[in-house]
């Protein structure tokens, strides 16, 4: 028989284990579901496995003559220099969004070519880039 | 000029700060229990020379002294006074000197305030802050030189980035950097510590009036920050879980702990170690989130200019900092060898501390995650709002019990006495919790619980004011004002309403109960910027209640921007919150409303936490 110290000290010290095996399987298995997948055009292009169903971040530039907003919705084009893939969004646009910007969208590829975003993200500095998109857009001007 | 009186000053500090290394080393091995004078008046010069430093280059901003390059890049003539001041510390270079500046006061204030503890301690604490302030001079001086010349010295500045321009965003940093900058003198007075072997409840007694000052700055940066970013973002939100904030969030935590568990050191001698472990986390976290933000590694909102030269100095400078500390740590740590009861204090403040940690490991786990794949597997991914939701609401749920019953909890040895009162607590809470949501007709498992737990805090809190005879007055607002500030968001979240559509002047739109009708638009000029005003009706007509809004279109000259003004009227229900955007060629005005109720009682519950810990100060100065 144990002394009642011990076995109170290893009972807690069990708790505590649990407690933390539990604490950082709940955090890395939400961790899992809820990444957003950063993608161009282009690697939606060439990308073989797309799920439809989850959502991703699609980031380029708004070309230029894109942009075209009516009474329920806002259209425009992101491109990649490259391949360009066309956007739909409900909802309102962020500061500092223009043509010839850069963006992120956030939403669910309807197919190849088309992307229903239900996010746009904010930029706070007029010449600030995501580093994403900056190394992406300087690869595809090469 | 000013560019050689700034550097000028900052050689002499660093002189000054190398000198006060010295001159305490020699005062070390003196045997009277004095500190010499020379420590004293050099630390007095030091303190002095900084500010003045910081007001040379203050002066350079208000005259436009375009000869240096943080001014040409973050200024312009036509800037108003107040964002001329403001735009000192708005950007890379000038933000550094804020950091020396509460690096060198903290140093000089814990220098004088702690004449009761013993000299040896005062004295390594002075060594190591100053080490601390020379690595940050040399960052300064040769990497991040805020008074760097630029020839020929251009006529006019490039302006501060508008959605800088704003009172809430000129505050900030300040306040932000008392709290994380503040921790320093804690992570130096920690080590001091097991240097010297002054290990008991006195340690706690000298650290704590530092911990509550740096906690209670944290807390009132991080609203100020908030509301920032509510009003001038627009969308609507006040916390994104952008990395940014994050940053703010981690020492919060780990601050959070450390207060919590010097309770238990300044009482019952035990926990040493693991507060000194917190004491040296809280400054580690400043700096890492410092590195992350500065170095440009992580996709952030935040416009500094990033420069990877900056990463790796900071990142070497937080290896050297780590490395130190952990090495004095193994050398001194020693397994504390005291039995704590199951059921006391001591193990309530413990489980505080675990949920801290749990929050803190989940926070850093989803901000450095997207760093790791991309370093792995190249894949690159950010880490959103459903995340930090989905892990942190269930455990605050349990977190707020705890919270309300561990303060009632007796040292060393509890007894479960008041589980009748408890009892009606909670029923009181499931209760309310009903009425509230048959009133708003919403159901959600999570948010009911939410509701209870946090009804449940508050109650048992109020109750706490009436039980006891004495009080600890100031635990009971930081904790009153947690439970209402969860209650609020928790209220705010599920009864948000948002309407998004396009709109033509003239034109009048109906969604659901709400209808909208755009009357005007107005181009007015102001000083530094051109806007059109839009005039909005909204009627709402459940509560037959009419409303004008004016959200606003800017358009800044320097730096040519285009930025959108939500139109915000707040009383003690509920918040209208009304954004305008628009497209060229296109007659369609882009809107966004939303009705956010308590939004103000949000703001007002976090004030009321900060207070809490300045309460606390009184009351720690008072007794102490």
């Amino acid at each position: 028989m144990l002394p009642k110290k011990v076995k109170k000290r290893a009972s807690l010290l069990a708790i505590f284990l649990l407690a933390s095996v539990l604490g950082v399987f709940l955090i890395l298995n939400t961790l899992n579901k809820n990444i957003l997948y950063f993608n161009s055009p282009t690697d939606i292009k060439i990308s073989q496995d797309i799920n439809y169903n989850k959502k991703i971040r699609i980031g380029g530039m708004v070309k230029k003559n894109t942009l075209e907003i009516n009474n329920h919705e806002i259209k425009f084009i992101i491109t990649d220099f490259k391949n360009e893939i066309s956007v739909s969004f409900k909802g309102t646009i962020p500061n500092l969004f223009a043509e010839g910007k850069g963006v992120v969208a956030e939403g669910i590829l309807k197919d190849k070519r088309f992307f229903e975003a239900d996010r746009i993200l904010a930029k706070h500095d007029e010449n600030y880039m995501p580093p994403e998109l900056k190394n992406i857009l300087s690869d595809n001007a090469k | 000029m000013l560019s050689n009186t700034g550097n000028f000053l900052l050689s002499l500090n660093i002189l000054l700060s190398a000198l006060i290394i010295y001159y305490s080393y020699n005062n070390l091995k003196t045997s009277d229990d004095l500190i010499s004078q020379k420590v004293f008046k050099i630390s007095i010069l030091q303190s002095t020379s900084i500010l003045i430093c910081f007001f040379t280059l203050v002066s350079a901003f208000l005259v436009s002294d375009f000869s240096l390059i943080t001014v040409y890049q973050n200024s312009h003539t036509l800037k108003p006074i107040f964002y001329k001041i403001s735009g000192t510390w708005g950007n890379h270079e000038g933000s550094l000197l804020l950091w020396v500046i509460i690096l060198t006061l903290f140093s000089f204030l814990f220098l004088i305030y702690n004449r009761k503890h013993p000299k040896n301690y005062r004295l390594y604490t002075l060594i190591i802050q100053n080490f601390l302030i020379l690595g940050f001079l040399f960052f300064i001086l040769f990497n991040s030189n805020p008074f760097s010349l630029i020839s020929p010295s251009p006529n006019e500045g490039l302006g501060l980035n508008p959605i800088l321009q704003d009172p809430a965003l000129a505050i900030h940093p300040p306040l932000l950097y008392v709290g994380f900058v503040g921790s320093s003198i804690y992570f130096s007075a920690a080590i001091a510590s097991m240097i010297t072997n002054y290990a008991d409840k006195s340690f706690a007694k000298s650290i704590k009036s530092w911990v509550l000052i740096s906690w209670s700055f944290q807390t009132l940066g991080i609203l100020v920050g908030s509301i920032w970013a509510y009003y001038e973002l627009g969308w609507g939100g006040f916390w994104f879980w952008d990395p940014v904030e994050n940053a703010s969030l981690l020492p919060w935590f780990a601050m959070t702990a450390l207060l919590h568990s010097l309770l238990v050191l300044e009482r019952r001698n035990v926990l040493y170690f693991w507060s000194i472990i917190l004491c040296l986390l809280t400054f580690i976290l400043s700096v890492t989130g410092t590195f992350l933000v500065r170095s440009g590694i992580l996709n952030s909102v935040h416009t500094f200019a990033n420069d990877p030269t900056r990463g790796i100095y900071i990142l070497a400078f937080l290896s050297i900092m780590i490395l130190v500390a952990v090495y004095i740590l193994f050398l001194k740590y020693k397994p504390a060898n005291v039995e704590i009861n199951s059921n006391s204090k001591e193990t309530f403040v413990l489980v505080n501390n675990w949920f801290m940690m749990f929050y803190l490991i989940t926070v850093l786990l989803g901000t450095l995650y997207p760093i790791f794949t991309d370093a792995i597997s190249n894949n690159k991914i950010s880490v959103g709002p459903p995340f930090y939701n989905s892990v942190i609401i269930p455990v605050v749920i349990v977190f707020l019990f705890f919270m309300a019953i561990g303060p009632n909890a007796k040292w060393i040895k509890n007894k479960f006495i008041d589980l009748k009162i408890y009892s009606l607590i909670i029923l009181a809470a499931v209760l309310l919790n009903f009425i509230i949501f048959f009133f708003f007709k919403s159901y959600s498992i999570i948010s009911n619980l939410i509701v209870i737990s946090s009804l449940f805090l508050i109650l048992s809190s109020i109750m706490d004011i009436f039980k006891k005879i004495s009080f600890n007055f100031p635990r009971v607002v930081s904790h009153l004002s947690f439970g209402f500030l969860i209650l609020f968001i928790g209220l705010n979240h599920n009864f948000s309403i948002e309407k998004d559509f396009n709109l033509k002047i003239g034109e009048t739109k109906q969604i659901d109960n709400f209808k909208f009708h755009l009357k005007d638009l107005k181009l007015v000029q102001d000083t530094n910027y051109k806007a059109v005003i839009g005039s909005l009706k909204v009627n709402d007509l459940l509560s037959k209640e009419e409303r004008v809004l004016k959200p606003e279109i800017r358009i800044y000259d320097n730096p040519q921007t285009l930025t959108y003004e939500a139109s915000i009227q707040t009383n003690f229900i509920r918040d209208y919150y009304l954004t305008m955007s628009n497209i060229d060629r296109s007659d369609y005005y882009n809107i966004k409303f939303q009705k956010k109720p308590l939004m103000i009682w949000i703001w007002i519950s976090v004030a009321m936490l900060s207070l809490g810990g300045f309460l606390s100060l009184l009351r720690h100065a008072k007794y102490n």
